[in-house]
């Protein structure tokens, strides 16, 4: 037996995939990893127990998946999925056929919150909680260890009972959590799970040589008593499954039940729970017990068929107080579902004389969305219920201000193993940090006799991410999922991190504090903010310091500090000798770096040594020095809400914002992301005026929106800074006229694509520069008062701009600004131009993905608005449904604009003719028209306020409406062309004027790169591990098939005029409309930097051509198919070959690499040649467009 | 038209050299299909497989672990203990030697001594019937000494020698201040052949953009004067195997090679202008040649002009550089003006 690191999700797949035959998958966080981990290792050939390669084939969405997994199951295949959270939900339908068949699977289960007041990827039991009536057994792992065990047990108690089984464990606390695992053997599992009962499974399986019928449609008659037929095996599971656990023990040394009762036998106070807050609980209780207290525990691992005996006679009859906790919430239900099934079950025996005495019970709701379960607050439930009448309901880790359900605890209790070492790490997901703990829990876990725990904390940005890694490492077992608290070893990876936020949250007396800096060691201290230095003073902290970025910068690794300062970590923390664990370091990275070569090896070595002997004792004085204060999160004159809880959020201290801090129904307001200048590059974008020519190309890429420009009379210069940079306009028309192009300094990631974008080569500097450059800065305080005063410059009117080209959308203002998204996305410059041309009547669907993500997740939006307060009303549904939700959003849109018109029809008399004519009447295609219209509906208005009367006032609440509505429906292509597919095919057909925007990065980038229909031949994806063999849907070739839609292709990078003329065509068109919108990615594997290259090259290539179809020509008698790009100029291997995940196959498989290259190029010829005999076809020859 | 090359026997002394048409199974395929003697594929640049496998690692991690809901973008699928950066390389070495049915001669660009020898077993273990090691130093370090560049070859020519069991050809620059001498303590070094030579890649200038643009040229027939006159020079001081390349356009150039001594003559510059196909109107060529002259065999002509061995070599260069003047003279005018 091996005993090795792993995390919980490995753990599961890695006993699901040896004693399965097929995984039919879809991602979701956090179950994502499974089905990565069992398609990697189909493709690399790895066999099961029984002794194939299983199969693994990506489905359209979770009901898809589970539409699969179903027919194999019927076909006699042993099949499994995994999932999560809205995927589980989309299985349910197929859940209740499975085990109305009594069909043996097991679906794995990360659980996860569901979507209601908002989405949350993170960890509880709200989704399998939702699946329990399915008629699936369920059973419930509370540790990553479990995980792995677990999913044997149940796989062979499945297929010994015949009920089909949903495995779960917490979602992130278990799946994402790298622990000590014992890894069964392929002979061990082989052993475990009999062939014979395989070969069982499969004589159920539907064949023609012996046939029947399965899935009839049953009557009155029958159905209930059918539905009755199974009980017998529901009631044998119980036994089954406690067999398999003891079965299990006898293979493994591991035993389990299928309750478990931990604490004193004679406890008056029992808490009942499932999941990894056990182990929370079991410890805490031993702690209670050793302390005299009588508590105990009651942990279920079956929850489905309820094993209602054995949890009676878990819970010791002493007991005067039960509390069950439900990682759950039902609104306005009597009770949380476990808490519901244990009363009923407590009560039912004590009614009949079964048991003697009837304690109280309560019921109690903790950690939703991976909210922190902790000793600490485990003691605060116990104390609760040591009170007379503890409160029947409550909730424990929040604080509830409003109904008043929480329970206090007091936070600072530590009740953890003195011999564990716990080691907290700050960094930026760009610095490695994580990917560097990972690695040291990796080296100390595989010592002897040495355990080795590691959690990731991430936050919820896409660039310039802070990460936070928990370690725990020592002699015994880590049974702590929690955060760690009250550290012995801090390590803070990045300066800017300890000016903003308190690194020192987790100190304790002694800590030992590693802190990256820039400043010399004498200087270290005194530039820290006074808070902290007073705690390290207070703490006693021993403080060390290092600058990481030079010592990296110096052996030649770039900006990678991870490596050394993983360093000095072993170097100091004492978690190993200092000699071992140096030699461990270096033995990693010849590990990891030997293919890459000698150089490479010596270049990191050397890096080790350095930074021993750049790594410094800081000495600590008495008393503080300097009065450097932290750098508040948000400005002092940021709206209320914002600098009471969105601050509280960017701080890392949302967890102490009181329920009444909150929206009771998600909403939140738009445009805070401007409050957060979050500084997240030394390296930012310089404009040179002089050499600029105001083609506005920059702005019209820039995917941050920190390039504004303006222009404006030479007065408006008056009072300007001195640093302020201005140009004559370039325009004629606009004499005296002065361009800025201002960079927002604070905000700008550095991405570089305004330098690609860029035309101009001034003279003279050698062909590096441009009119716009990159340039390292320090200090911002110049840019800040330059932004603060381009600000106070007036937005140019719309009116006065002509945004039929680039070179004027660059006057109109973004309302979306500064997003989360990676430095140099590719997507967000669409959304921008978007809000720019129509932002301020847009209302936006926008389907789950990166850009709900970047769009919508918490604590800020880039959606913001203009000094009208007006700006893109934005939501998110759901990932499947959003082409729907958006097309209601038409409807309603619709109905209200028919309401309004109908009443300012019947109020035509107190009106006026004029009034009611100019309004109804109005065209509203043009900018201008729909200015002229904005002016008229303001003044209706304005004059119903005036006036009074039903018909006044239903007026009034509908008059918006009489400004033509931009519905947009925008999204990714997992949910464009997979799980939204068939939603946007209807929509497309429904011909409502909608304009669905495909953000199309070919992958599924949000989850981290699993392959969608749009992932094109011979790029290698998570899920296509072995490189896709499938060519990528032409959506715009089907969508223009319906005669009635605009469609368009559009690459920004290799053509920005033709993707501005699409989007204003499309919106202008009323009818529906389809963008395809090529996103350049990260899950491309290019340098960001030259997104817009590879976007020229997909173009230029043929792979993807620009093309309109605009059912307004065909109305015309003209041909509606517009080729807007000229004939493939590239090789697609010159195309393929600048980016990652092409070469990535090219490496692994070169000879299918070639094949689907070869078969990509004849795709690439065939389609150019089918397109050119379109664009050249008569009219006649395309659909007309019905009333057109 | 038979020749030995290398000690393999070739069905024709005409051979493709280095470059982009070899890039692909197929590619290789349609050369061998064209009734060429052996196919040498593209170099392996061991710093750009190197440099680029460094990338590609980078790639993979950038954004890596920043992102709960991705904390990487791409799967797992190289094996690191198992996999050579130059995967790609061997794979096609492997494929392609087993589709055509003439010699595969895998094409080395190394740094390190180290690599050179790693390498060269890789495509010897890959299935490639010989190796030519593309010895390319830029002369861009001016601090090195002539006599370090040439121990550098010597050193990596043993070394590789030593490494494998397949015969090794060494491709060199003319830029030696002894070329001939040079050559031939490459051949006390182990060489089985000498391939004559290496063309620099010299970078233009645009006067327009104000830029240096990197220069890859095709050669014309022009490029082909010093190859032949050190192939003649050598060819009767040595008994390894000479290849010429650089310049060959026609039939004719074939044929002048081969007089001056080539074994075989390589080229890749015709075939990219005229596609591969080319190569058969070259043999087809250089065998109505043959008819023509009456010669049976290429070892019926092979090393008729080339330098006699019992030549005074400083006298023989010496009257070639005269007459050459003389000429030169004679068709330019004075040279002293």
């Amino acid at each position: 037996m091996s005993r090795i690191i792993m995390d919980g999700n490995e753990a599961a797949a890695s006993a699901a995939y040896r004693l399965n035959e097929l995984c039919s998958i879809y991602p979701i966080t956090p179950s994502s990893t499974m089905a990565e981990l069992s398609d990697e290792w189909s493709a690399k050939g790895r066999r099961n127990v029984y002794g194939t390669v299983p199969s693994v084939i990506e489905m359209q969405s979770e009901g898809g998946a589970a539409g699969a997994l179903h027919g194999a199951l019927q076909g006699g295949a042993l099949s499994t999925t995994f999932t999560a959270s809205q995927g589980l939900l989309l299985m349910i339908p197929n859940m209740y056929k499975i085990a109305g068949e009594l069909t043996s699977t097991v679906l794995h289960v990360a659980a996860r919150s569901l979507a209601a007041q908002g989405l949350s990827i993170y960890g509880d039991h709200q989704d399998v909680m939702a699946v329990r009536q399915t008629g699936f057994a369920m059973i419930s792992s509370s540790s990553v260890q479990e995980a792995h065990d677990t999913a044997a047990i149940a796989q062979l108690a499945t297929l010994r009972s015949r009920v089909p089984f949903v495995h779960f464990f917490d979602g992130f606390r278990t799946s994402h959590e790298e622990n000590s695992v014992e890894l069964l053997s392929d002979e061990q599992l082989a052993a475990f799970v009999p062939k014979e009962l395989v070969r069982a499974h499969r004589r159920r399986a539907l064949s023609p040589e012996h046939p029947y019928i399965r899935g009839t449609a049953q009557n009155p008659d029958t159905y209930f008593q059918g539905r009755e037929a199974s009980n017998p095996y529901y009631n044998e599971v119980p036994a089954i499954v406690a067999t398999a656990m003891e079965e299990f023990a006898a293979i493994s040394g591991r035993s389990y039940s299928l309750v478990e009762y931990h604490g004193d036998p004679e406890a008056d106070r029992v808490v009942v729970i499932m999941g990894s807050g056990a182990q929370t609980v079991r410890s805490t209780v031993s702690y209670l017990n050793e302390h005299g207290q009588k508590v105990g525990v009651v942990q279920l691992r079956l929850y489905r068929p309820l094993p209602t005996e054995q949890i009676l006679a878990a819970i010791p009859a002493t007991a005067r107080v039960v509390a069950v906790l439900d990682r759950t919430k039902e609104p306005g239900s009597g009770g949380e579902p476990l808490f519901l099934d244990v009363a009923a079950a407590i009560g039912e025996a004590s009614a009949a004389g079964r048991r003697q005495k009837l304690p109280l019970l309560v019921g109690g709701r903790y950690g939703l969305s991976s909210k922190e379960f902790t000793p600490a607050m485990v003691v605060g439930i116990f104390d609760e219920l040591a009170l007379p009448s503890p409160r029947p309901r409550f909730t424990i880790g929040i604080n509830d201000d409003v109904t008043m359900l929480s329970l206090p605890y007091d936070p600072t209790l530590d009740l953890e193993d003195p011999a564990t070492l716990r080691a907290v790490f700050y960094g930026l997901g760009s610095d490695g940090t994580v990917g560097a703990n990972k690695n040291s829990v990796k080296i100390i876990g595989a010592i002897e006799n040495t355990y080795a725990q590691g959690y990731y904390v991430y936050d919820s940005k896409k660039s310039g991410s802070r990460t936070v890694s928990h370690l725990r490492f020592g002699p015994n077992p880590i049974e702590a999922p929690y955060l760690v608290s009250q550290a012995g070893f801090i390590g803070c990876h990045q300066w800017s991190i300890l000016e903003r936020a308190d690194v020192l949250e987790f100190a304790r007396p002694g800590t030992v504090l590693l802190i990256n800096t820039p400043y010399e060691p004498d200087q270290v201290f005194a530039h820290l903010p006074v808070p902290m230095q007073r705690k390290i003073i207070d703490l006693g902290i021993e403080l060390w310091a290092i600058d990481a970025n030079l010592v990296a910068r110096k052996a030649g690794m770039g900006r990678r500090t991870n490596t050394v300062l993983q360093t000095c970590f072993f170097a100091i923390s004492k978690v190993l000798p200092r000699e071992e664990a140096i030699e461990e370091v270096k033995r990693t990275i010849r590990k990891t770096y030997g293919r890459k070569g000698a150089d490479v090896v010596a270049k990191n070595e050397a890096a080790v040594d350095a930074s021993v002997e750049n790594l410094h004792r800081i000495e600590v004085p008495t008393a503080p020095v300097g009065a450097k204060e932290m750098i508040p999160p948000v400005p002092a004159k940021a709206p209320d809400f914002v600098r009471d809880v969105t601050a509280s959020m960017l701080l890392g201290t949302g967890d102490s914002l009181p329920v009444s801090a909150l929206p009771v129904d998600g909403t939140y307001p738009s445009g805070t992301t401007k409050y957060e200048k979050r500084n997240i590059s030394d390296i930012i974008a310089e404009w040179d005026p002089d050499a600029c020519i105001q083609c506005g190309n920059c702005a019209f890429v820039c995917p941050h929106a920190v390039l504004r420009a303006k222009y404006y009379s030479d007065s408006a210069l008056d009072g300007a800074p001195e640093s302020f940079q201005s140009a004559p306009l370039n325009a004629a028309g606009f004499p005296g006229s002065r361009y800025t192009l201002q960079v927002y300094a604070e905000d700008c990631t550095g991405c570089g694509l305004c330098v690609e974008a860029c035309p101009v080569k001034p003279l003279g500097s050698g062909g590096s520069r441009k009119a716009i450059n990159l340039a390292p800065v320090l200090e911002r305080s110049k840019q800040i008062q330059n932004v603060s005063f381009f600000e106070s410059i007036p937005v140019n009117r719309r009116s006065r701009i002509d945004f039929a080209n680039v070179r004027g959308a660059q006057f109109l203002e973004p309302l979306f600004e500064f997003s989360g998204a990676c430095s140099g996305c590719g997507e967000t410059p669409y959304l921008k131009l978007l809000t720019q041309l129509f932002g301020g009547r847009a209302t936006v669907a926008n389907a789950t993905g990166c850009s709900s993500i970047y769009g919508g997740n918490l604590p800020t939006t880039p959606w913001s608005s203009n000094k009208y307060g007006r700006g893109p009303a934005w939501s998110n549904s759901l990932f499947e449904d959003n082409a729907e939700f958006g097309l209601g959003l038409r409807l309603a849109a619709d109905l209200h604009t028919a309401t309004a018109r109908q009443r300012l029809e019947e109020l035509r008399d107190e009106l006026g003719d004029e009034t009611v004519d100019a309004i109804l009447n109005a065209p509203q295609q043009y900018e201008s028209e729909l200015s002229q219209q904005r002016a008229r509906v303001d003044a209706l208005k304005a004059l119903l306020d005036t006036m009074s009367g039903p018909g006044v006032e239903d007026l009034r609440s509908v008059a918006d409406h009489l400004l033509r509505r931009s519905v947009w429906i925008v999204g990714g292509d997992g949910w464009a062309y997979d799980i939204g597919s068939a939603g946007v095919d209807h929509v497309l057909a429904s011909g409502r004027n909608v304009n669905i925007l495909v953000l199309d990065t070919e992958v599924y980038s949000n989850t981290g790169g699993q392959a969608s229909k749009s992932t094109p031949l011979g790029a290698v994806a998570k899920f296509a591990a072995g490189g896709k063999v499938t060519t990528k849907k032409d959506m715009a070739l089907q969508a223009t098939a319906y005669g009635n839609v605009y469609v368009a292709r559009v690459a920004m990078g290799a053509d920005p005029q033709q993707t501005l003329k699409a989007f204003r065509e499309a919106e202008a068109y009323d009818g529906p409309s389809l963008i395809l919108a090529y996103s350049h990615c990260i899950a491309h594997g290019i340098d960001m930097r030259k997104g817009l290259d590879q976007q020229y090259a997909a173009v230029a290539s043929g792979h993807w051509p620009l093309m309109r179809y605009n059912p307004v020509l065909r109305a015309a008698g003209k041909n509606p198919f517009l080729l807007d790009s000229p004939r493939p100029r590239m090789p697609l291997r010159d195309y393929h070959v600048k980016e990652l995940r092409f070469r990535m196959l090219m490496n692994s498989d070169p000879e299918a690499a070639e094949q689907l290259l070869t078969l990509g190029q004849e795709q690439v010829n065939r389609r150019w040649a089918e397109y050119e005999e379109m664009a050249t076809r008569g009219a006649e020859r395309f659909a007309e467009v019905a009333g057109g | 038209m038979d020749t030995t090359y290398l000690g393999m026997e070739l069905r024709s002394p005409l051979v493709a050299s280095a470059g982009p048409l070899s890039q692909t199974v197929d590619g290789v395929r349609e050369l061998a299909d064209t009734g060429m003697g052996a196919v040498v594929l593209y170099s392996l640049f061991e710093e750009q497989v190197l440099a680029q496998a460094e990338r590609d690692t980078l790639l993979e991690e950038l954004n890596s672990e920043s992102f709960p809901e991705a904390t990487s973008y791409f799967p797992d699928i190289v094996d690191p203990e198992a996999t050579s950066p130059a995967q790609a390389y061997l794979s096609l070495v492997e494929r392609a030697a087993a589709a055509i049915d003439v010699p595969l001669i895998a094409s080395l660009n190394a740094s390190g001594t180290g690599s050179w020898v790693g390498f060269a077993r890789q495509l010897a273990d890959a299935g490639a019937s010989a190796l030519e090691l593309n010895i390319y130093f830029v002369p861009g370090d001016v601090t090195l000494p002539g006599t370090d560049v040439e121990a550098r070859h010597l050193e990596i020519v043993a070394a590789v020698k030593q490494a494998v069991d397949i015969p090794v050809a060494v491709k060199l620059s003319p830029f030696f201040s002894s070329v001939g001498n040079f050559a031939l303590q490459l051949v006390e070094a182990g060489a089985d052949g000498l391939v004559l030579f290496n063309r620099f890649l010299q970078p233009s200038v645009d006067t327009e953009q104000l830029s240096v643009v990197p220069g890859v040229s095709l050669s014309s027939p022009a490029d082909a004067k010093v190859p032949r006159t050190w192939i003649a020079t050598l060819r009767n001081r040595t008994s390894v195997s000479l290849a010429a390349t650089s310049g060959v356009e026609t039939a004719d150039d074939v044929a002048a090679y081969l007089l001056a001594g080539a074994d075989v003559v390589m080229t890749t510059s015709s075939l990219v202008r005229h596609g591969a196909g080319y190569a058969r109107r070259l043999i087809d060529g250089l065998d109505d040649w043959m008819l023509r002259k009456e010669f049976g065999s290429v070892a019926d002509f092979r090393g008729l002009l080339a330098v006699p061995a019992d030549t005074d070599p400083t006298a023989s260069a010496r009257a070639g550089y005269v007459s050459a003047l003389e000429r030169a003279k004679s068709t330019y005018g004075s040279l002293r003006g």
